[in-house]
């Protein structure tokens, strides 16, 4: 137990001095300070205003963005230490390699998750200090939403970390899995509903199996589902499932898939050659 | 005790273990010689449980490396071939091996000083900005600060100057009552007044194998 956090510490150490790192925070740090400039929090259109805007805006960049950036910055983690042979010394001390793998991943976790959260906080502390209403209730599936956001991605990158021989490949996978989730599903899913062959239960089914689309639907399924902004899926989703059923579904389906690509992943870094 | 038995490794169609079956015991002082790319470094890394094995066996006291790699690797130093880049700086570097392994800090910074490495002025300094012999150093400084009883060096001296090679053996002189010393090297003669068993490989077997 004791090692399993002194790896995660040591990973989370060794991450924020990277220049990775500070580019990652200042993307997300820079994207709340560009909205408060530009004056969003001022601006009255489509039924919602201030903070509750600047937070809904946020969050739906940060749907495209965050996986991307988790996907690249991970998913070389276990395998660029395999390659420059750092693994073969540091699995050369009696440690187990569940806590050294768990460790990573907890270490990395924290050092993805904490930036887009403080990023979050910031938004709402400086919004308060001017005065304007704080939408807790946004904040707090915000919240919710990039950990499982995280957890999903980071279980996805750990599992490809675990069998890619190199790190190119393992980059050209990420990238793949971003662009199909992010375009491609939605893209042949419209064009299935188009030919309106297969029923919309089921068409929307498959859409929700994309932890993407969870994430798209719920970010704003807090607001009023009279909204045109939120599009077919998010109007039939809201309007059929209860939306306290949705909000928990859309947060511990891509945990679950996070643990379980993570764990699928563990399974493969024990079962193969280690270096 | 080290015994290897039938063990085979293939990588691809390279086969870098051919059928090797060998015994390593208490006192056993080894240099293990051979070509490059005759399975020198892949014969220690089966000894650490890094790899499946495709066909055969090790155990290290009995025990499977892979199975009880804990077990097994409380017993084991090793100094590989070339230094890793690691990230960490060298005191987080001897926190994760004080936290993983029975090593003491104290001890490792002894051997450091025995080393001729300054490493108190380079404490807070990445692992991987130190120059090739300096890494080299504190790598076998951590080795020697082991109390295992199986000590594995990949080619250690390659970047020492021959004042360091000579304080190297000169420590490892000290150390080598009642354990396994396993060296592989290019340079028999560095290590001559050391060993007592002189191992040669090739194509992935081991050709000769004398005590002296
Ligand atoms: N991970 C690997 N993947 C593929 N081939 C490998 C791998 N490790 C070793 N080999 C191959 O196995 C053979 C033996 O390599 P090994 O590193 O054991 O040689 P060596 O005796 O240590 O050589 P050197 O003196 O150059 O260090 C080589 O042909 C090498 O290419
Ligand atoms: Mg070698």
């Amino acid at each position: 137990m004791k090692n399993l956090w002194l790896i995660a510490y040591l990973d989370l150490k060794e991450s924020i001095r990277a220049k990775w790192f500070l580019v990652y925070s200042l993307v997300f740090g820079g994207l709340i300070a560009l909205f408060f400039i530009v004056g969003v929090t001022e601006s009255q259109v489509m039924g919602f205003s201030g903070l509750s805007r600047l937070l809904l805006m946020y969050i739906q960049i940060t749907i495209i963005i965050l996986p991307i950036f988790i996907l690249i910055t991970t998913v070389r983690s276990i395998s660029g230490d395999r390659d420059n042979h750092i693994l073969e010394y540091m699995l050369s001390f009696p440690i187990s390699l569940k806590q050294y793998y768990w460790g990573k991943v907890i270490g990395r976790f924290i050092t993805v998750y904490l930036p887009v959260v403080f990023a979050m906080l910031i938004a709402i502390i400086y919004g308060a200090i001017k005065g304007a209403e704080i939408p807790w209730a946004i904040f707090f599936l915000y919240t919710g939403l990039l950990f499982a956001l995280s957890s999903a991605f980071l279980g996805i990158a750990f599992f490809i970390s675990s069998f890619v021989k190199s790190s190119e490949v393992a980059l050209g996978i990420a990238f793949f899995i971003w662009i199909f989730l992010l375009a491609f599903i939605d893209i042949a899913l419209i064009a299935l509903m188009m030919q309106q062959r297969f029923n919309e239960e089921l068409i929307i089914g498959i859409a929700l199996m994309n932890p993407m689309e969870i994430f798209r639907v719920a970010a704003i399924s807090l607001f009023d589902p009279e909204l045109t902004v939120m599009g077919p899926v998010a109007f039939y989703i809201l309007d059929t499932i209860s939306q306290m059923f949705f909000v928990l579904l859309s947060i511990v389906y891509p945990v679950l898939v996070g643990l379980l690509f993570a764990f699928l992943g563990f399974r493969i870094f024990t079962k193969k050659d280690l270096v | 005790m080290i015994k290897i038995k039938n063990l085979s490794k293939k990588f691809g169609s390279t086969l870098s273990l051919d059928d090797v079956s060998i015994e390593f015991h208490q006192n056993d002082s080894i240099a293990l010689m051979g070509a490059n790319g005759a399975g020198k470094t892949t014969l220690i890394r089966s000894i650490l449980g890094y790899y499946h094995p495709n066909t055969g066996s090790v155990l290290v006291n009995g025990l499977d490396p892979i199975k009880e790699r804990q077990e097994v690797l409380k017993n084991i130093s090793f100094v590989p071939q070339l230094p890793p880049p690691i990230k960490l700086s060298i005191d987080e570097l001897i926190d994760y091996i004080e936290g993983s392994a029975n090593v003491k800090r104290e001890q490792i910074l002894h051997y450091a000083n025995e080393m001729k490495l300054d490493i108190q002025f380079n404490m807070h300094k990445s692992f991987f900005k130190l120059s090739g012999g300096m890494k080299q150093k504190l790598l076998i400084a951590i080795a020697l600060a082991g109390e295992s009883n199986i000590i594995i060096f990949d080619e250690p001296t390659a970047n020492l100057d021959p004042k360091a090679r000579d304080d190297f053996y000169r420590l490892l002189d000290r150390k080598q009552n009642n354990k396994i010393l396993l060296f592989v090297t290019h340079r028999l003669e560095e290590v001559e007044a050391l060993v007592n068993r002189e191992i040669y490989m090739d194509f992935g077997k081991v050709v000769s194998d004398e005590k002296i």
